[in-house]
């Protein structure tokens, strides 16, 4: 297995532990009561405020780690070029991402149309992000073993 | 329109080439070893750029490295 390959099933790892992590610690924090009140909607902004940092920050730290991990494992290093297959997986990977996330979006604008609440909403959104990073890591070992 | 059956013969010519490794020559075009591997098992066709390094680094034309196998009929 290569190292594009191994980092895209980290990756995928990596996205399911901090999607998990992350709302397990925030779902405790979930505001009781009303849920059309302010402060279901000042909930949802801190939850994905503060998800962005701290998916960044743990991504680091896992890539940092993952690194560690393979070079004293197989004694791969890192490749030093990104070429042109590896920015045409990339982009096919992105493209699929976005696909996902588009429906995703779409989906949770159904839900407020379908008079759904807000957090029914944002919960769409949130799936959807994690679903669409899944798709693009899933995409990338694809197009990686089968060929692009 | 279906898919072109493209080939290629770096395997072959890298043997002919003082048996040149397929690092040695993705370093010599640019690319990490794993594009070389999936250009010659066919998994990825590479860019025109890319093709001519590569017949370039073997002092070939492009149809010697790269060719459309005939359909047997």
């Amino acid at each position: 297995m290569s190292y594009q390959e191994r980092r895209a099933i980290v990756s995928f790892i990596s996205t399911i532990l901090i999607s998990a992590i992350y709302s397990a610690y925030m779902v405790q924090r979930y505001p009781a009561g009303n849920p059309y009140s302010a402060d279901i909607f000042r909930f949802w902004g801190s939850f994905f405020l503060i998800l962005i940092p701290v998916s960044i920050v743990a991504r680091i730290v896992i890539h940092i780690l993952f690194n560690i991990i393979t070079s004293v494992a197989t004694k791969e290093k890192e490749p030093s070029i990104t070429d042109e297959r590896d920015r045409l997986i990339g982009l096919k990977a992105t493209r699929n991402t976005l696909y996902v996330f588009t429906f995703g979006f779409l989906l949770a604008m159904g839900a407020l149309i379908m008079d759904m609440p807000p957090t029914a909403m944002f919960i769409i959104l949130f799936c959807s992000k994690i679903v669409s990073e899944i798709v693009g890591d899933i995409s990338q070992l694809y197009f990686y073993r089968r060929g692009v | 329109m279906g898919k072109l059956p493209i080939r290629n013969n770096i395997r072959k010519l890298r043997f002919h080439h003082d048996e040149m490794t397929q690092q040695q020559l993705a370093d010599k075009v640019g690319v990490t070893r794993q594009t070389i591997i999936a250009i010659e098992q066919g998994k990825y066709f590479p860019s025109l750029e890319l093709a001519f390094r590569i017949a370039l680094v073997f002092n070939v034309p492009l149809e010697e490295v790269f060719f459309v196998e005939k359909e047997s009929s």
